[in-house]
């Protein structure tokens, strides 16, 4: 479909994007405040936004995502979204009955200057928030950064929100999670749980959004980090920020508050990010790193060694979102697969930074972008002019590999064709051993689909 | 119905039909209160939806790019040729933007778009913030369409301002400027525009093989599988065919107003609309009997092959009950009429954007005991799903899940249909979607209804 429509020739475009690696902040903060038990999102602006965000999350992951809206008319774009905002805390209150209201704004609110702190606490001050209630916020204009940064955003503002220093240190770490699926936060608190270091992990959307089957609908499904889990926070004895982009300004923000001392890792992708989490997590909480995890490792390696083969010297496009795509580059680099064309639609300095750290050395003639301009089309010219063996992204990635007719597998968000991605891990060893066999069926089976007769072999 | 918690300032939206008592009108029309879990969009969705089926047009969305990227080929509208329509172009407004304004990247966006792929017309959706900040697009458009030669419409769709109809009528308002500047040289007398069709699942070729059986002639379809000449020439037809009336009873006034053509409604789901349908437009060329009777043709021929196919589904589903909750009233007419042809009875109807007039018809069709609901939320959408017993639930993509959670079956009626459902053969898809999905054997090793195996 896209085949005739993009031109082989790259040109620079003054101030179009096509089909883009991103969308908005809004649908971020919206996801971070799904990892907070007993939390109900708020939408500050009209009711398209909100509507688009529930949908868009809701086919990712075909859960009910509950969500309020202010409702904005033109009244309020003329006079202020105030009235709107304290008229929905009542009535979220009175009706949907959350511990916490999480508001994030838009960027027509944002245009018009609403303040969201003064607003909150003109609630509070008005009585409009119940006893032992709570109503958090964060800015996220979707004309600043990405659906990545309002993540951050929001997972800054539970941090801030919450956390309380009480003077004497808990025996605990805060992990505070990168945009990641259900499947990997569960997958951290299982390999913490393992290694024998009490977590706490924030924001946390398991058992929100791949809850099972009970025959009613909750509003509240039982997962996410509680109230009190998240004003611990402030007494643990250090912070590790899994992602550079969407968890390190939580933990500045922590520190600066709590003085809680952090560390920043790279999302857990991969071998080698898993194997400095691991150490990183076992430094932290004191604790040596159990058999079992080693041999989980062992067994990743083993799968490479048995594979490599068939790994070396593919060329791969992938897209996405910057702490993701990091991790993976390098894990594709360990897997001897050379990742040529790399696209992130989330502006900021660090991406280009980490990447050049991982790139420079052992392939400095990656093309990779990110930010205005860094969109899919971009990378389909790429495509184009430097054919790849496999491309890697979000579900709009099927119609470059259709066009191409090169093997993809989907990765990031959102996937709206497929399921795995919040049941299955991409982190840790377990996840890493994912990858590489969903990296592998995809090679192989192409492999075997274009094999003449004569080579088409049963043993691979 | 007090035991059922309804959101206070929402018990005039809702509405139980029992015997005898003559109650109000249903309060609609009117915006969700703030604070609402609301299932609507905004006037943004509303053009978006409407003209995105136009497949040879650039649309262009001015705006940060959330707007953009969440439209971005979510409405399985098919095309038979070009299909520039599925590509997202956006002006990705950044915060100088913001402060500055965006008409020069509107402006150089527009240029380097009509330049490289040469369409016949270009779309340009304003968003909320570009009603705010003032960015003047009708000047825009006027400056491009000057210098490149086609038609550029802007299309005032800022999201606050007013519902997701406003938004169909922002649509109808810019195909309305492009209707009437085309020939309209060898349109036979026998002809008829489609609208408010808009070919999710190739739809709209079925329901134009009907009408093609019948010996009329199709002028255009607005919008499914969409051309912009074919947009131009359609106020040479004499009938406009109205099927969404929510999105396109706008544009059929004003081309009735304007160019003299009535307009009828109709609806294309199950057999009773379906074919009453044909007949309609056929009444309509009562000097040509022919036609009528070639109607007459096309039903029978399409019946006498559905209906032995449908009474399968019908034991099977006898007696089950349904839930609707869709986008527009006039839907849930024929929905109500088809689920009765496979034994099924409606239990609780309701919709996003109906009118006083489509729910004083809804309270007449239905049944002793039915809940009728305008602008629903999932708290109520599920308590009277567990209340009144279905065991379907119709609606669209946020629907979806709270269905299975609740462990029953669900069909979408909304764009995010895989199979058509309109026409004769999408009644046979419709049943047996529905069939396969209540008959399901999940729901054998799940907990339903609230608990209840």
């Amino acid at each position: 479909m896209l085949l005739r429509h993009t031109t082989k020739e790259v040109k620079e475009r003054e101030g179009l994007t096509i089909n883009p690696a991103k969308t908005c902040q809004p649908i971020g903060a919206m996801y971070a405040a799904l990892g907070v038990h007993g939390c109900l999102p708020h939408s500050h602006g009209s009711q398209g936004c909100c509507s688009y965000h529930r949908s868009t999350l809701t086919r990712h992951y075909k859960e009910p995502v509950m969500a309020a809206t202010s409702s904005f008319t033109e009244g309020a774009s003329v006079f202020g979204g105030q009235a709107n905002l304290l008229a929905a805390i009542e009535t979220i209150f009175s009706v949907y009955d959350p511990d916490i209201i999480a508001v994030h704004s838009t960027c027509l609110s944002e245009t018009i200057g609403d303040d969201l702190q003064q607003i909150t606490r003109k609630a509070r001050d008005d009585g409009k928030i119940p006893e032992g209630k709570h109503v958090i916020f964060a800015s996220t204009p979707s004309f600043i950064g990405s659906h990545v940064t309002g993540y951050a955003n929001m997972v800054t503002g539970i941090a801030e929100q919450f956390a309380v220093s009480t003077g004497s240190k808990k025996n605990q770490i805060n992990i505070i999670a990168g945009w990641m699926e259900p499947s990997d936060m569960r997958e951290i608190k299982r390999l913490s749980k393992e290694l024998g270091v009490n977590i706490v992990l924030f924001p946390d959307t398991s058992d929100v959004l791949d809850a099972p089957q009970t025959g009613t609908h909750v509003f509240y499904p039982k997962g996410g980090t509680t109230i009190a889990e998240l004003q611990s926070t402030g007494d643990s004895l250090s912070s590790l920020a899994l992602g550079s982009i969407s968890a390190e300004p939580a933990a500045i923000a922590l520190e600066k508050k709590c003085k809680v001392p952090f560390e920043t890792l790279d999302m857990p992708i991969g071998l080698r990010a898993t194997d400095r989490f691991i150490m990183a997590l076992s430094k932290a909480g004191n604790v040596t790193v159990p058999d079992e995890i080693t041999a989980d490792r062992g067994r990743l390696v083993d799968v490479i060694a048995d594979m490599e083969q068939y790994l070396y010297g593919k060329r791969v496009a992938l897209f996405g979102d910057p702490d993701q795509i990091i991790p993976l580059t390098e894990f594709l680099l360990d897997l001897n697969m050379k990742p040529v064309q790399i696209v992130s639609g989330t502006p900021g300095q660090r991406f280009e930074k980490q990447m050049r750290q991982i790139l420079d050395e052992r392939s400095p003639e990656t093309k990779f972008k990110n930010g205005i301009g860094a969109d899919m089309f971009l990378l389909h010219q790429w495509m184009k002019n430097e054919p790849v063996d496999l491309l890697i992204g979000n579900t709009y990635g099927k119609y470059m590999a259709r066009d191409e007719d090169v093997p993809f597998i989907r990765f990031g968000f959102p996937i709206l064709d497929r399921i795995g991605h919040s049941y299955f891990p991409s982190v840790g060893y377990s996840g890493g051993l994912r990858l590489v066999e969903k990296i592998l069926t995809a090679i192989l089976d192409r492999q075997d689909r274009d094999a003449l007769e004569e080579k088409f072999e049963l043993v691979m | 119905m007090e035991h059922i918690g309804i959101l206070e300032g929402r018990e005039k939206q809702v509405f139980e039909k029992k015997g005898g008592i003559e109650t109000s009108d249903i309060a609609c029309e009117t915006s969700s209160l703030s604070g609402s879990v609301s299932q609507r969009a905004c006037v943004f969705c509303g053009s978006r939806v409407v003209l995105y089926p136009v497949a040879d047009a650039i649309h262009i969305v001015h705006g940060p790019i959330g707007c953009a990227a969440y439209t971005w080929d979510i409405r399985g509208a098919v095309s038979s040729g070009p299909e520039l329509h599925r590509l997202s172009f956006s002006t990705d407004l950044q915060e100088m933007d913001v402060i500055y304004g965006g008409e020069k990247k509107l402006y150089l966006s527009l240029i380097e778009l009509i330049e490289q792929y040469k369409p016949k017309a270009a779309f340009i959706y304003s968003t909320c913030i570009v009603g705010l900040i003032g960015d003047d697009i009708d000047a825009v458009c006027k400056k491009v369409a000057a210098e490149t030669g086609i038609p550029v419409l802007p299309v005032h769709s800022e999201g606050f301002k007013g519902t997701k109809k406003d938004g169909y009528k922002a649509a109808c308002f810019a195909l309305m400027k492009l209707i009437g500047t085309g020939s309209t040289e060898g349109i036979s007398k026998q002809s008829i525009n489609i609208l408010g069709e808009f070919n999710l699942a190739g739809e709209a070729w079925i329901i134009r093989k009907y009408y093609e059986r019948m010996g009329i002639e199709v002028v255009s379809t607005l919008t499914g599988d969409g051309r912009i000449d074919a947009v131009k020439r359609a106020h040479g037809a004499s009938l406009n065919v109205v099927q969404c009336s929510g999105s396109m009873t706008s544009l059929a006034k004003d081309m009735e107003e304007k160019y003299g053509i009535p307009y009828i409604r109709v609806s294309y789901f199950g057999i009773e609309d379906m074919s009453k349908s044909l007949y309609d437009v056929a009444l309509h060329f009562p000097e040509h009997p022919e036609i009528m009777e070639a109607a007459k043709q096309v039903v029978s021929e399409e019946v006498k092959k559905l209906y032995p196919e449908l009474q399968k589904f019908k034991k099977a589903l006898t007696g089950k009950k349904a839930a609707i909750y869709v986008g527009g009233a006039f839907k849930t007419f024929s929905l109500i009429k088809a689920l009765r042809s496979i034994g099924m009875s409606v239990v609780l109807a309701g919709s996003q954007t109906g009118n006083k007039d489509d729910y004083r018809r809804l309270k007449e069709m239905c049944d002793e005991g039915t809940v009728i609901v305008d602008d629903s939320n999932p708290v109520e959408l599920s308590k009277f799903i567990l209340e009144k017993e279905a065991d379907l639930l119709i609606g669209g993509v946020k629907e979806r899940p709270i269905a299975f959670k609740l462990g029953i079956g669900f069909c979408d009626h909304n764009h995010e249909r895989k199979i058509p459902l309109a026409g004769f053969v999408g009644m046979y898809n419709f049943a047996l979607e529905v069939y396969q999905s209540v008959m399901s054997p999940v729901w054998q090793f799940a907990p339903r209804k609230g608990g209840n195996r």
